[in-house]
Protein backbone atom coordinates (compact mmCIF):
# COMPACT_ATOMS: atom_id res chain seq x y z
CA UNK A 1 0.00 0.00 0.00
CA UNK A 2 1.40 3.39 -0.91
CA UNK A 3 1.45 6.05 1.74
CA UNK A 4 -1.02 8.93 1.55
CA UNK A 5 1.34 11.44 3.05
CA UNK A 6 5.06 10.98 2.86
CA UNK A 7 7.70 13.24 4.37
CA UNK A 8 11.30 12.40 3.61
CA UNK A 9 14.36 13.81 5.40
CA UNK A 10 12.77 17.16 6.16
CA UNK A 11 15.01 19.73 7.83
CA UNK A 12 14.18 23.33 8.58
CA UNK A 13 16.20 26.25 9.85
CA UNK A 14 14.91 29.52 11.29
CA UNK A 15 18.01 31.62 10.63
CA UNK A 16 20.73 29.72 12.46
CA UNK A 17 18.32 27.71 14.58
CA UNK A 18 17.67 24.17 13.44
CA UNK A 19 14.01 23.68 14.33
CA UNK A 20 13.44 20.32 12.66
CA UNK A 21 16.09 17.78 11.73
CA UNK A 22 15.83 14.82 9.32
CA UNK A 23 12.17 14.30 9.96
CA UNK A 24 10.47 11.34 8.28
CA UNK A 25 6.79 10.51 8.27
CA UNK A 26 4.59 8.13 6.40
CA UNK A 27 0.84 8.04 6.90
CA UNK A 28 -1.36 5.50 5.15
CA UNK A 29 -4.95 6.21 4.13
CA UNK A 30 -7.27 6.01 7.16
CA UNK A 31 -4.38 5.78 9.62
CA UNK A 32 -4.42 7.83 12.84
CA UNK A 33 -0.95 9.00 13.79
CA UNK A 34 0.02 11.02 16.85
CA UNK A 35 2.89 13.43 17.36
CA UNK A 36 3.90 13.98 20.97
CA UNK A 37 6.76 15.78 22.62
CA UNK A 38 7.56 18.45 25.21
CA UNK A 39 6.82 22.13 24.65
CA UNK A 40 9.01 23.76 22.04
CA UNK A 41 9.97 20.43 20.43
CA UNK A 42 8.85 21.69 17.03
CA UNK A 43 5.52 19.89 16.66
CA UNK A 44 3.55 22.86 15.39
CA UNK A 45 6.51 23.80 13.16
CA UNK A 46 6.20 20.40 11.50
CA UNK A 47 2.50 21.09 10.91
CA UNK A 48 3.34 24.49 9.43
CA UNK A 49 6.02 22.97 7.19
CA UNK A 50 3.74 20.30 5.78
CA UNK A 51 0.75 22.63 5.34
CA UNK A 52 2.85 25.19 3.48
CA UNK A 53 2.91 28.02 6.01
CA UNK A 54 6.71 27.67 5.83
CA UNK A 55 8.70 25.95 3.11
CA UNK A 56 11.19 23.43 4.51
CA UNK A 57 14.89 24.14 3.95
CA UNK A 58 15.52 20.55 2.86
CA UNK A 59 13.54 17.39 2.24
CA UNK A 60 10.61 16.17 0.20
CA UNK A 61 6.89 16.05 0.95
CA UNK A 62 4.33 14.20 -1.14
CA UNK A 63 0.58 13.87 -0.77
CA UNK A 64 -1.01 11.00 -2.76
CA UNK A 65 2.27 10.72 -4.62
CA UNK A 66 2.31 14.36 -5.73
CA UNK A 67 4.93 16.80 -4.54
CA UNK A 68 3.50 19.49 -2.27
CA UNK A 69 6.72 21.06 -1.02
CA UNK A 70 6.97 24.70 -2.01
CA UNK A 71 3.29 25.02 -2.95
CA UNK A 72 1.07 27.73 -1.47
CA UNK A 73 -1.08 26.79 1.52
CA UNK A 74 -4.27 27.08 -0.54
CA UNK A 75 -2.89 24.75 -3.22
CA UNK A 76 -1.90 22.17 -0.62
CA UNK A 77 -5.32 22.51 1.02
CA UNK A 78 -7.12 21.87 -2.24
CA UNK A 79 -5.07 18.72 -2.77
CA UNK A 80 -6.80 17.29 0.26
CA UNK A 81 -5.21 18.52 3.47
CA UNK A 82 -7.35 20.00 6.24
CA UNK A 83 -6.12 21.50 9.48
CA UNK A 84 -7.15 22.94 12.83
CA UNK A 85 -5.08 25.21 15.04
CA UNK A 86 -3.84 25.04 18.60
CA UNK A 87 -5.27 28.47 19.45
CA UNK A 88 -8.41 28.29 17.32
CA UNK A 89 -8.20 30.27 14.09
CA UNK A 90 -11.87 31.15 13.83
CA UNK A 91 -13.43 34.27 12.35
CA UNK A 92 -14.84 36.52 15.07
CA UNK A 93 -18.16 38.15 14.19
CA UNK A 94 -18.98 35.51 11.60
CA UNK A 95 -21.70 33.05 12.46
CA UNK A 96 -21.20 29.31 12.60
CA UNK A 97 -23.04 28.57 9.37
CA UNK A 98 -20.92 31.12 7.48
CA UNK A 99 -17.78 29.41 8.76
CA UNK A 100 -18.85 26.13 7.25
CA UNK A 101 -20.10 27.74 4.03
CA UNK A 102 -16.80 29.57 3.62
CA UNK A 103 -14.99 26.26 3.81
CA UNK A 104 -16.84 25.16 0.68
CA UNK A 105 -15.12 27.94 -1.28
CA UNK A 106 -13.37 25.58 -3.71
CA UNK A 107 -16.61 23.71 -4.37
CA UNK A 108 -18.33 26.91 -5.52
CA UNK A 109 -17.25 27.32 -9.11
CA UNK A 110 -19.48 30.20 -10.17
CA UNK A 111 -17.81 33.28 -11.66
CA UNK A 112 -18.29 37.00 -11.07
CA UNK A 113 -20.91 37.30 -13.78
CA UNK A 114 -22.79 34.30 -12.45
CA UNK A 115 -22.91 35.90 -9.03
CA UNK A 116 -23.92 39.27 -10.48
CA UNK A 117 -26.89 37.86 -12.38
CA UNK A 118 -27.61 35.25 -9.70
CA UNK A 119 -27.94 32.53 -12.33
CA UNK A 120 -29.76 29.25 -11.60
CA UNK A 121 -26.42 27.39 -11.63
CA UNK A 122 -25.08 29.77 -9.01
CA UNK A 123 -28.18 29.39 -6.84
CA UNK A 124 -28.08 25.61 -7.14
CA UNK A 125 -24.46 25.50 -6.00
CA UNK A 126 -25.24 27.75 -3.06
CA UNK A 127 -28.14 25.58 -1.94
CA UNK A 128 -26.08 22.41 -2.26
CA UNK A 129 -23.41 23.95 -0.10
CA UNK A 130 -25.96 25.02 2.46
CA UNK A 131 -27.38 21.51 2.61
CA UNK A 132 -23.95 20.01 3.09
CA UNK A 133 -23.13 22.63 5.73
CA UNK A 134 -26.20 21.67 7.76
CA UNK A 135 -25.24 18.02 7.53
CA UNK A 136 -21.84 18.83 9.00
CA UNK A 137 -23.36 21.01 11.71
CA UNK A 138 -25.51 18.11 12.75
CA UNK A 139 -22.65 15.64 12.73
CA UNK A 140 -20.54 17.86 14.97
CA UNK A 141 -23.45 18.65 17.26
CA UNK A 142 -23.35 22.40 16.62
CA UNK A 143 -26.55 22.80 14.63
CA UNK A 144 -28.24 24.66 17.47
CA UNK A 145 -25.57 27.39 17.13
CA UNK A 146 -25.89 27.81 13.32
CA UNK A 147 -26.74 31.51 13.46
CA UNK A 148 -24.75 32.41 16.55
CA UNK A 149 -21.62 34.50 16.36
CA UNK A 150 -18.63 32.27 16.93
CA UNK A 151 -17.33 34.07 20.04
CA UNK A 152 -20.58 33.45 21.90
CA UNK A 153 -20.12 29.66 21.77
CA UNK A 154 -18.70 27.54 24.59
CA UNK A 155 -15.07 26.65 24.08
CA UNK A 156 -15.64 23.00 23.28
CA UNK A 157 -18.21 23.92 20.65
CA UNK A 158 -15.76 26.37 19.05
CA UNK A 159 -13.28 23.53 18.70
CA UNK A 160 -15.94 21.42 17.02
CA UNK A 161 -16.76 24.28 14.62
CA UNK A 162 -13.10 24.46 13.65
CA UNK A 163 -13.07 20.74 12.98
CA UNK A 164 -16.31 20.86 11.02
CA UNK A 165 -14.83 23.68 8.97
CA UNK A 166 -11.75 21.60 8.21
CA UNK A 167 -13.91 18.63 7.19
CA UNK A 168 -16.01 20.79 4.87
CA UNK A 169 -13.03 21.10 2.54
CA UNK A 170 -13.25 17.32 1.96
CA UNK A 171 -9.72 16.47 3.08
CA UNK A 172 -8.03 13.12 2.64
CA UNK A 173 -5.95 13.83 5.69
CA UNK A 174 -6.82 15.96 8.68
CA UNK A 175 -4.21 17.69 10.85
CA UNK A 176 -5.35 18.41 14.40
CA UNK A 177 -3.16 20.67 16.52
CA UNK A 178 -3.94 19.87 20.16
CA UNK A 179 -7.65 19.25 19.62
CA UNK A 180 -8.32 18.94 23.35
CA UNK A 181 -6.28 21.89 24.62
CA UNK A 182 -8.19 23.63 27.39
CA UNK A 183 -11.05 21.13 27.40
CA UNK A 184 -12.86 19.77 30.41
CA UNK A 185 -12.78 15.98 30.93
CA UNK A 186 -16.36 15.73 29.63
CA UNK A 187 -15.52 17.67 26.50
CA UNK A 188 -12.45 15.48 26.05
CA UNK A 189 -14.53 12.32 26.01
CA UNK A 190 -16.92 13.92 23.52
CA UNK A 191 -13.94 14.90 21.35
CA UNK A 192 -12.63 11.33 21.27
CA UNK A 193 -16.06 10.20 20.15
CA UNK A 194 -16.26 12.86 17.45
CA UNK A 195 -12.80 12.10 16.08
CA UNK A 196 -13.66 8.39 15.92
CA UNK A 197 -16.85 9.18 14.08
CA UNK A 198 -15.17 11.54 11.64
CA UNK A 199 -12.53 8.93 11.00
CA UNK A 200 -15.18 6.35 10.14
CA UNK A 201 -17.66 8.49 8.24
CA UNK A 202 -15.20 10.35 6.06
CA UNK A 203 -12.54 7.68 5.56
CA UNK A 204 -9.97 10.28 6.47
CA UNK A 205 -6.43 9.84 7.76
CA UNK A 206 -5.61 11.88 10.86
CA UNK A 207 -2.35 13.35 12.10
CA UNK A 208 -2.62 14.91 15.53
CA UNK A 209 -0.52 16.73 18.08
CA UNK A 210 -1.53 16.09 21.65
CA UNK A 211 -0.27 16.39 25.19
CA UNK A 212 -2.82 14.25 26.95
CA UNK A 213 -1.51 10.70 26.94
CA UNK A 214 -4.88 9.15 27.57
CA UNK A 215 -6.20 10.73 24.41
CA UNK A 216 -3.22 9.74 22.27
CA UNK A 217 -3.12 6.16 23.55
CA UNK A 218 -6.81 5.77 23.01
CA UNK A 219 -6.91 7.02 19.42
CA UNK A 220 -3.58 6.57 17.68
CA UNK A 221 -2.31 3.53 15.85
CA UNK A 222 1.17 4.96 15.50
CA UNK A 223 3.00 7.54 17.60
CA UNK A 224 6.10 9.66 17.07
CA UNK A 225 7.94 11.41 19.89
CA UNK A 226 9.68 14.62 18.99
CA UNK A 227 12.37 16.26 21.15
CA UNK A 228 14.32 19.32 20.00
CA UNK A 229 13.18 18.82 16.40
CA UNK A 230 14.23 15.18 16.17
CA UNK A 231 12.18 12.03 16.45
CA UNK A 232 13.60 10.04 19.36
CA UNK A 233 11.12 7.21 19.30
CA UNK A 234 8.27 5.98 17.14
CA UNK A 235 6.01 2.98 17.17
CA UNK A 236 2.73 1.63 18.47
CA UNK A 237 1.21 3.17 21.60
CA UNK A 238 2.39 0.40 23.96
CA UNK A 239 5.97 0.62 22.76
CA UNK A 240 6.04 4.39 23.19
CA UNK A 241 4.43 4.29 26.60
CA UNK A 242 7.18 2.09 27.96
CA UNK A 243 10.09 3.59 26.04
CA UNK A 244 12.65 4.89 28.57
CA UNK A 245 13.73 7.76 26.30
CA UNK A 246 10.18 9.02 26.00
CA UNK A 247 9.66 8.80 29.73
CA UNK A 248 12.89 10.69 30.21
CA UNK A 249 11.89 13.42 27.78
CA UNK A 250 8.64 13.97 29.61
CA UNK A 251 9.59 13.30 33.21
CA UNK A 252 13.36 13.73 33.37
CA UNK A 253 16.06 11.19 34.25
CA UNK A 254 15.52 8.92 37.22
CA UNK A 255 18.80 9.63 38.96
CA UNK A 256 18.19 13.36 38.90
CA UNK A 257 15.01 13.16 40.93
CA UNK B 1 -34.18 86.72 14.23
CA UNK B 2 -35.09 84.19 11.64
CA UNK B 3 -38.30 82.28 12.02
CA UNK B 4 -38.18 78.62 12.99
CA UNK B 5 -39.43 77.60 9.56
CA UNK B 6 -36.63 79.42 7.82
CA UNK B 7 -34.08 77.86 10.13
CA UNK B 8 -35.45 74.44 9.31
CA UNK B 9 -35.25 75.07 5.56
CA UNK B 10 -31.69 76.27 6.05
CA UNK B 11 -30.93 73.06 7.95
CA UNK B 12 -32.46 70.88 5.24
CA UNK B 13 -30.50 72.69 2.55
CA UNK B 14 -27.26 71.99 4.39
CA UNK B 15 -28.30 68.43 5.07
CA UNK B 16 -28.57 67.80 1.31
CA UNK B 17 -25.16 69.35 0.75
CA UNK B 18 -23.70 67.30 3.58
CA UNK B 19 -25.17 64.12 2.12
CA UNK B 20 -23.59 64.87 -1.23
CA UNK B 21 -20.17 65.57 0.24
CA UNK B 22 -20.44 62.60 2.60
CA UNK B 23 -21.26 60.32 -0.35
CA UNK B 24 -17.84 61.00 -1.89
CA UNK B 25 -15.99 60.42 1.36
CA UNK B 26 -17.99 57.29 2.15
CA UNK B 27 -17.50 55.56 -1.19
CA UNK B 28 -13.79 56.39 -1.35
CA UNK B 29 -13.03 55.48 2.25
CA UNK B 30 -14.58 52.04 1.73
CA UNK B 31 -11.66 51.33 -0.60
CA UNK B 32 -9.20 52.03 2.20
CA UNK B 33 -11.08 49.89 4.67
CA UNK B 34 -11.53 46.88 2.41
CA UNK B 35 -7.85 46.72 1.58
CA UNK B 36 -6.93 47.13 5.23
CA UNK B 37 -9.30 44.34 6.18
CA UNK B 38 -7.76 41.90 3.76
CA UNK B 39 -4.06 42.79 3.75
CA UNK B 40 -3.69 44.87 6.92
CA UNK B 41 -2.17 47.77 5.05
CA UNK B 42 -3.46 51.18 4.08
CA UNK B 43 -3.23 51.71 0.36
CA UNK B 44 -2.00 55.30 0.36
CA UNK B 45 -2.25 55.38 -3.42
CA UNK B 46 -6.04 55.18 -3.13
CA UNK B 47 -6.61 58.94 -3.43
CA UNK B 48 -4.61 58.93 -6.64
CA UNK B 49 -6.43 55.86 -7.89
CA UNK B 50 -9.56 57.98 -7.44
CA UNK B 51 -7.85 60.70 -9.49
CA UNK B 52 -6.85 58.30 -12.28
CA UNK B 53 -10.38 56.86 -12.23
CA UNK B 54 -11.81 60.35 -12.68
CA UNK B 55 -9.51 60.93 -15.66
CA UNK B 56 -10.55 57.61 -17.17
CA UNK B 57 -14.17 58.63 -16.63
CA UNK B 58 -13.41 61.95 -18.29
CA UNK B 59 -11.87 60.19 -21.30
CA UNK B 60 -14.73 57.72 -21.69
CA UNK B 61 -17.38 60.40 -21.22
CA UNK B 62 -15.73 62.63 -23.83
CA UNK B 63 -15.44 59.75 -26.28
CA UNK B 64 -19.00 58.54 -25.80
CA UNK B 65 -20.40 62.05 -26.03
CA UNK B 66 -18.50 62.70 -29.25
CA UNK B 67 -19.64 59.44 -30.79
CA UNK B 68 -23.19 58.97 -29.57
CA UNK B 69 -24.54 62.27 -28.21
CA UNK B 70 -26.66 62.82 -31.29
CA UNK B 71 -28.00 59.26 -31.46
CA UNK B 72 -28.51 58.02 -27.91
CA UNK B 73 -30.36 59.57 -24.97
CA UNK B 74 -28.21 61.12 -22.24
CA UNK B 75 -28.84 58.53 -19.57
CA UNK B 76 -27.47 55.68 -21.70
CA UNK B 77 -24.25 57.64 -22.16
CA UNK B 78 -24.09 58.18 -18.43
CA UNK B 79 -24.57 54.48 -17.66
CA UNK B 80 -22.10 53.55 -20.40
CA UNK B 81 -19.51 55.88 -18.91
CA UNK B 82 -20.00 54.45 -15.43
CA UNK B 83 -19.79 50.82 -16.50
CA UNK B 84 -16.79 51.17 -18.82
CA UNK B 85 -14.91 53.41 -16.37
CA UNK B 86 -15.55 51.04 -13.50
CA UNK B 87 -14.23 48.14 -15.54
CA UNK B 88 -11.08 49.95 -16.68
CA UNK B 89 -10.35 51.53 -13.30
CA UNK B 90 -10.61 48.20 -11.52
CA UNK B 91 -7.64 47.06 -13.59
CA UNK B 92 -5.69 50.00 -12.21
CA UNK B 93 -6.45 48.57 -8.79
CA UNK B 94 -5.29 45.12 -9.86
CA UNK B 95 -2.12 46.63 -11.30
CA UNK B 96 -1.34 48.48 -8.06
CA UNK B 97 -1.74 45.28 -6.07
CA UNK B 98 0.25 43.03 -8.36
CA UNK B 99 3.08 45.42 -9.20
CA UNK B 100 3.24 47.48 -6.02
CA UNK B 101 2.16 45.47 -3.03
CA UNK B 102 2.47 41.79 -3.89
CA UNK B 103 6.30 41.75 -3.84
CA UNK B 104 6.12 43.36 -0.39
CA UNK B 105 3.59 41.04 1.16
CA UNK B 106 5.93 39.77 3.84
CA UNK B 107 7.87 43.04 4.17
CA UNK B 108 7.26 45.36 7.13
CA UNK B 109 4.04 47.33 6.79
CA UNK B 110 5.99 50.61 6.71
CA UNK B 111 7.62 49.59 3.41
CA UNK B 112 4.19 48.99 1.92
CA UNK B 113 2.97 52.38 3.13
CA UNK B 114 5.94 54.11 1.47
CA UNK B 115 5.28 52.17 -1.73
CA UNK B 116 1.70 53.43 -1.66
CA UNK B 117 2.79 57.04 -1.40
CA UNK B 118 5.26 56.47 -4.21
CA UNK B 119 2.68 54.90 -6.53
CA UNK B 120 0.53 57.95 -5.85
CA UNK B 121 3.33 60.29 -6.94
CA UNK B 122 3.93 58.18 -10.05
CA UNK B 123 0.25 58.48 -10.99
CA UNK B 124 0.24 62.24 -10.40
CA UNK B 125 3.34 62.92 -12.47
CA UNK B 126 2.28 60.39 -15.08
CA UNK B 127 -0.96 62.26 -15.69
CA UNK B 128 0.94 65.53 -15.60
CA UNK B 129 3.34 64.34 -18.31
CA UNK B 130 0.65 62.82 -20.49
CA UNK B 131 -1.99 65.55 -20.29
CA UNK B 132 -0.06 68.58 -19.15
CA UNK B 133 -0.74 70.86 -16.20
CA UNK B 134 -3.79 72.40 -17.80
CA UNK B 135 -6.96 71.88 -15.83
CA UNK B 136 -9.58 69.95 -17.75
CA UNK B 137 -13.27 70.27 -17.24
CA UNK B 138 -15.50 67.24 -16.93
CA UNK B 139 -18.29 67.29 -19.51
CA UNK B 140 -21.75 67.36 -17.93
CA UNK B 141 -23.47 64.02 -18.52
CA UNK B 142 -26.93 65.34 -17.78
CA UNK B 143 -28.69 68.63 -18.00
CA UNK B 144 -28.84 70.19 -14.59
CA UNK B 145 -32.36 70.82 -13.35
CA UNK B 146 -33.05 72.65 -10.11
CA UNK B 147 -36.13 71.86 -8.05
CA UNK B 148 -37.42 74.14 -5.34
CA UNK B 149 -39.17 72.10 -2.67
CA UNK B 150 -40.50 74.46 -0.01
CA UNK B 151 -37.46 76.70 -0.18
CA UNK B 152 -34.93 73.83 -0.30
CA UNK B 153 -33.04 73.82 -3.57
CA UNK B 154 -32.28 70.43 -5.04
CA UNK B 155 -30.51 69.72 -8.29
CA UNK B 156 -31.01 66.44 -10.09
CA UNK B 157 -27.21 66.01 -10.04
CA UNK B 158 -27.15 66.10 -6.24
CA UNK B 159 -29.98 63.62 -5.97
CA UNK B 160 -28.26 61.34 -8.45
CA UNK B 161 -24.95 61.51 -6.59
CA UNK B 162 -26.59 60.57 -3.31
CA UNK B 163 -28.68 57.76 -4.80
CA UNK B 164 -25.92 56.18 -6.90
CA UNK B 165 -23.53 56.24 -3.95
CA UNK B 166 -26.11 54.50 -1.79
CA UNK B 167 -26.80 51.93 -4.51
CA UNK B 168 -23.07 51.19 -4.81
CA UNK B 169 -22.82 50.61 -1.09
CA UNK B 170 -25.85 48.34 -1.06
CA UNK B 171 -24.42 46.32 -3.96
CA UNK B 172 -21.12 46.04 -2.12
CA UNK B 173 -22.90 44.90 1.02
CA UNK B 174 -24.59 42.18 -0.99
CA UNK B 175 -21.26 41.13 -2.50
CA UNK B 176 -19.56 41.00 0.91
CA UNK B 177 -22.37 39.09 2.62
CA UNK B 178 -23.50 36.68 -0.06
CA UNK B 179 -20.75 35.72 -2.47
CA UNK B 180 -17.85 33.38 -1.80
CA UNK B 181 -15.27 36.13 -2.44
CA UNK B 182 -17.04 38.46 -0.07
CA UNK B 183 -17.06 35.80 2.60
CA UNK B 184 -13.36 35.21 2.04
CA UNK B 185 -12.72 38.94 2.44
CA UNK B 186 -14.65 39.03 5.69
CA UNK B 187 -12.84 35.95 6.93
CA UNK B 188 -9.47 37.46 6.03
CA UNK B 189 -10.16 40.45 8.22
CA UNK B 190 -10.68 38.22 11.25
CA UNK B 191 -8.03 35.61 10.77
CA UNK B 192 -5.45 35.42 8.10
CA UNK B 193 -4.05 31.93 8.66
CA UNK B 194 -7.10 29.81 8.23
CA UNK B 195 -8.37 31.33 4.98
CA UNK B 196 -5.80 29.74 2.60
CA UNK B 197 -6.58 26.41 4.25
CA UNK B 198 -10.06 26.65 2.79
CA UNK B 199 -8.46 26.60 -0.66
CA UNK B 200 -8.71 30.37 -1.00
CA UNK B 201 -5.83 32.00 -2.85
CA UNK B 202 -4.74 35.37 -1.49
CA UNK B 203 -3.53 36.13 -4.99
CA UNK B 204 -7.16 36.16 -6.11
CA UNK B 205 -8.75 37.87 -3.13
CA UNK B 206 -6.19 40.68 -2.77
CA UNK B 207 -6.35 41.98 -6.37
CA UNK B 208 -10.14 41.59 -6.32
CA UNK B 209 -10.28 43.77 -3.22
CA UNK B 210 -8.14 46.43 -4.89
CA UNK B 211 -10.26 46.20 -8.03
CA UNK B 212 -13.48 46.81 -6.12
CA UNK B 213 -11.95 49.73 -4.22
CA UNK B 214 -10.69 51.29 -7.45
CA UNK B 215 -13.97 50.66 -9.28
CA UNK B 216 -15.95 52.35 -6.51
CA UNK B 217 -13.51 55.27 -6.40
CA UNK B 218 -13.78 55.77 -10.16
CA UNK B 219 -17.58 56.00 -10.07
CA UNK B 220 -17.21 58.42 -7.21
CA UNK B 221 -14.83 60.32 -9.48
CA UNK B 222 -17.39 60.57 -12.28
CA UNK B 223 -19.98 61.82 -9.79
CA UNK B 224 -17.42 64.24 -8.37
CA UNK B 225 -16.81 65.47 -11.92
CA UNK B 226 -20.53 66.23 -12.23
CA UNK B 227 -20.57 68.23 -9.01
CA UNK B 228 -17.16 69.95 -9.33
CA UNK B 229 -16.25 69.68 -13.01
CA UNK B 230 -12.55 70.56 -12.74
CA UNK B 231 -9.87 67.90 -13.08
CA UNK B 232 -6.28 68.32 -12.09
CA UNK B 233 -3.61 65.72 -11.31
CA UNK B 234 -3.56 66.57 -7.60
CA UNK B 235 -7.31 66.41 -7.07
CA UNK B 236 -6.99 63.01 -5.37
CA UNK B 237 -4.62 64.13 -2.65
CA UNK B 238 -6.86 66.09 -0.31
CA UNK B 239 -9.98 63.99 -0.87
CA UNK B 240 -7.86 60.83 -0.48
CA UNK B 241 -6.51 61.95 2.88
CA UNK B 242 -9.96 62.95 4.05
CA UNK B 243 -11.36 59.57 3.04
CA UNK B 244 -8.44 57.96 4.88
CA UNK B 245 -9.44 59.92 7.99
CA UNK B 246 -12.96 58.55 7.53
CA UNK B 247 -11.61 55.00 7.29
CA UNK B 248 -9.72 55.46 10.57
CA UNK B 249 -12.70 57.10 12.25
CA UNK B 250 -14.97 54.26 11.14
CA UNK B 251 -12.58 51.68 12.53
CA UNK B 252 -9.78 50.04 10.61
CA UNK B 253 -11.10 47.35 8.31
CA UNK B 254 -14.78 48.07 8.91
CA UNK B 255 -16.70 48.82 5.71
CA UNK B 256 -19.83 49.82 7.59
CA UNK B 257 -17.72 52.12 9.75
CA UNK B 258 -15.99 53.72 6.79
CA UNK B 259 -19.31 54.51 5.10
CA UNK B 260 -20.78 55.95 8.28
CA UNK B 261 -17.71 57.99 9.10
CA UNK B 262 -17.61 59.27 5.50
CA UNK B 263 -21.08 60.72 5.91
CA UNK B 264 -20.26 62.05 9.37
CA UNK B 265 -17.23 63.81 7.92
CA UNK B 266 -19.45 65.39 5.27
CA UNK B 267 -21.88 66.57 7.93
CA UNK B 268 -19.21 67.99 10.19
CA UNK B 269 -17.53 69.87 7.35
CA UNK B 270 -20.74 71.38 6.02
CA UNK B 271 -22.22 72.33 9.36
CA UNK B 272 -18.96 73.75 10.69
CA UNK B 273 -18.90 75.97 7.61
CA UNK B 274 -22.39 77.24 8.34
CA UNK B 275 -21.38 78.44 11.80
CA UNK B 276 -17.74 79.46 11.42
CA UNK B 277 -15.93 81.27 8.60
CA UNK B 278 -15.28 78.79 5.81
CA UNK B 279 -11.51 79.36 5.95
CA UNK B 280 -11.55 77.70 9.37
CA UNK B 281 -13.67 74.81 8.17
CA UNK B 282 -11.06 72.06 7.96
CA UNK B 283 -9.25 73.22 11.09
CA UNK B 284 -12.37 72.96 13.21
CA UNK B 285 -13.82 69.90 11.47
CA UNK B 286 -10.67 67.86 11.91
CA UNK B 287 -10.14 69.04 15.46
CA UNK B 288 -13.51 67.51 16.22
CA UNK B 289 -12.41 64.23 14.59
CA UNK B 290 -9.16 64.33 16.57
CA UNK B 291 -11.18 64.73 19.74
CA UNK B 292 -13.38 61.75 18.87
CA UNK B 293 -10.35 59.59 18.13
CA UNK B 294 -8.68 60.63 21.37
CA UNK B 295 -11.53 59.06 23.29
CA UNK B 296 -12.11 56.18 20.90
CA UNK B 297 -8.83 55.37 19.17
CA UNK B 298 -10.14 52.27 17.45
CA UNK B 299 -12.93 54.21 15.74
CA UNK B 300 -16.60 53.28 15.57
CA UNK B 301 -16.42 49.61 14.61
CA UNK B 302 -12.72 48.81 14.78
CA UNK B 303 -11.47 45.65 16.40
CA UNK B 304 -8.92 45.69 19.14
CA UNK B 305 -5.66 45.10 17.44
CA UNK B 306 -4.63 42.06 19.41
CA UNK B 307 -7.48 39.98 18.05
CA UNK B 308 -6.02 39.93 14.60
CA UNK B 309 -3.60 37.18 13.85
CA UNK B 310 -0.90 37.67 11.31
CA UNK B 311 2.34 35.90 10.51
Amino acid sequence: MTALLNVNQMTHYFGGLRAVHNYNLSINPKQITGLIGPNGAGKTTIFNLITGVYTPTEGAITLSGENIKGLETNEIASKGLGRTFQNLALWRHMNVLDHIKMAHYSQLSYGLLGAFFNTPACRRQESEVEENAYRLLELFDIKQYAFDIITSLPYGAQRRVEMARAMATNPKILFLDEPTAGMTPDELIQMIKIIRQVHQDFNVAIFLIEHRMKFVMELCEFIQTLVFGEVIAEGEPEEIQNNPEVIEAYLGKEDLT
Amino acid sequence: MESLGELFTYFLQNLINALQRGSFYAVISIGYSMVYGVLMLFNFAHGDIFMVGTYIGFGIATLLLAAFASILPGWTIFIGTVVITMFLASWIGVFVEVAGYRPLRSAPRASAAITGLMIGIIFETGILIMLGAKRLSFPPLMESVTYNIGGVFLTNVKVMIIIISLLLMIALQFFIQKTKWGMAMRAMSYDFLAVPLMGVSINIIAPLTFAIGAGLASVSGILYGQAYPILDPYMGVIIGWKAFVAAILGGRGSIKGAALAGYLLGFIEIFVATIFPSTLRDLIAYSIILLILTYRPRGFFGMEHSTKLRL
